[in-house]
């Protein structure tokens, strides 16, 4: 499977590569407008403020091609603010307006506990999910975040839980999202950039 | 579904090799970081820590490829640090394939260190190291590995290091580290309950009933040791299954 990762920079870049490399993906990473619009598979990685994801796209034009390819039906996976950029806004920068594919926005985790949500947590999941599928249940993801999107919503396949319910797991049609860093999570990470690859196929 | 405490080796280098010694005298080869990585990885760590404690830091092309050759050993997140003073340096780590970056005396001796990391890289990605000696019925900030006082109050600048930016704090007791009597339990809980970002406990394990005190009564969200996993004395896949029959959400892998 070829993948086309976009890199604008963000940290998690190498990781997210190394991983889909070791499950047999075939790996291109690119900031081109016109590589995006040729791509038939989509990994946007993210790590970090939310707003520097949203300036990286903008500042290379990527935004529309990226909303097209999705649009088209490209198969898509976001990882954590790949996630969150997926929606029409975030509260970490209210200023800035996200790819606005899916309705709602993204909030802050409660004050109660304490953030970042840092480490390793279980999903529950809400309904069947075909990132998750051999995945077992219990399995634990490594997350690093203090926002995150709504759990309620159709496109929520998964949730986890840090002083509220939050969306782990995003599938709708082509697109395809985690809240967590499968690049980071141990064996039951891999076995979901996998599944991707199969969803993909 | 709630967060499990996480149990992380740490890798202390001389930028090559895993080294151990007291206060960076008597180094002795502690092992291969590669290899220590890849079995930590398999092992059920959930994290990793590797740090360059060379006192005289003349070997940094040689760290940033330690880090380069463990990061492709791992499917957990790695924190790398020692010696980072500036953003500039942070990014060769960051390239090199770490997920976040731990400061210690450069950020005592210039906080906006933490602002400039967390900007660039997110909060999630800094960790502020704070090694504290009780002075009395508080606890001091200690430099330069423990050696130097600071007239800092560790609660005081633990707070301000999560206002200027810091993600998490990796809590070294100077009392403690190199004793193996245990955690200091009363620090631990002191510096967790006062800020709003989660704690690494560091300093005093030897036994898993430390563990379980310091993720009790500590209450610490993850704990950090470095020897008594290189010397195989504990393993780590052990300890994980004493603590969770203790009553401790870990994640044990399948």
């Amino acid at each position: 499977m070829n993948v086309t990762l976009i890199d604008y920079g963000a940290g998690n870049v190498p990781s997210v590569e190394r991983a889909l490399r070791r499950v047999g993906a075939q790996v291109e990473t690119t900031n081109l407008a016109e590589k995006i619009a040729a791509a038939r598979c989509l990994v946007l990685p993210g790590v970090g403020h939310c707003a520097a994801l949203i300036a990286a796209l903008d500042a290379h034009c990527l935004r529309q091609p990226l909303v097209d390819a999705v649009g088209r039906g490209v198969a898509f996976l976001g990882i954590c603010l790949g996630l969150q950029a997926l929606y029409e806004s975030s509260e970490e920068a209210p200023t800035l307006k996200g790819l606005g594919l899916l309705r709602d926005c993204v909030t802050r985790l409660p004050e109660n506990v304490k953030l970042p949500h840092m480490g390793w947590n279980t999903l529950k999941t809400v309904r069947a999910s075909r990132l998750l599928d051999t995945v077992p249940s219990g399995a634990y993801f490594y997350f690093a975040h203090s926002f995150a999107g709504p759990a309620a919503g159709q496109e929520s396949a998964a949730v986890s839980k840090h002083g509220r319910e939050f969306i782990a797991v995003l599938e709708k049609e082509n697109i395809c999202a985690v809240q967590f860093h499968p690049e980071k999570s141990g064996a039951a990470g891999a076995q979901v950039l996998r599944n991707f690859l199969r969803v993909a196929a | 579904m709630s967060l499990a405490r996480r149990i992380i080796p740490c890798l202390d280098t001389d930028g090559a090799r895993v080294v151990k010694g007291v206060h960076f005298e008597g180094l002795r080869d502690a092992g291969d970081p590669v290899e220590l990585a890849a079995r930590y990885n398999s092992e059920g760590a959930d994290e990793l820590v590797v740090l360059d404690i060379a006192a005289a830091r003349d070997n940094r092309p040689t760290f940033l490829e330690t880090i380069r050759r463990v990061a492709e050993q791992l499917a957990i997140p790695l924190t790398a640090g020692g010696g980072i003073r500036s953003l500039e340096a942070a990014r060769a780590v960051v390239r090199a394939g770490a997920d976040k970056i731990t400061v210690n005396t450069a950020a005592v001796e210039r906080p906006e260190l933490l602002s400039e990391l967390s900007a660039e890289f997110g909060a999630q990605a800094v960790v502020l190291a704070i090694d504290a000696k009780r002075e009395g019925g508080d606890w001091q900030v200690r430099i330069r590995g423990g050696r130097q006082a600071t007239s800092l109050n560790a609660l005081d600048w633990a707070q301000r290091g999560v206002e200027l930016g810091a993600g998490e704090i990796v809590l070294t007791s100077v009392d403690r580290d190199g004793t193996q009597s245990g955690f200091d339990n009363e620090l631990t809980a002191a510096i967790s309950n006062h800020v709003s970002v989660p704690v690494i406990a560091s300093g005093g394990a030897k036994v898993p009933a430390h563990f379980l005190e310091v993720f009790t009564r500590g209450a610490a969200d993850a704990a950090l040791a470095a020897s008594i996993f290189h010397d195989q004395v504990q393993s780590i896949r052990a300890l994980k299954e004493f603590l969770k029959e203790n009553g401790v959400e870990v994640r044990l892998p399948c």
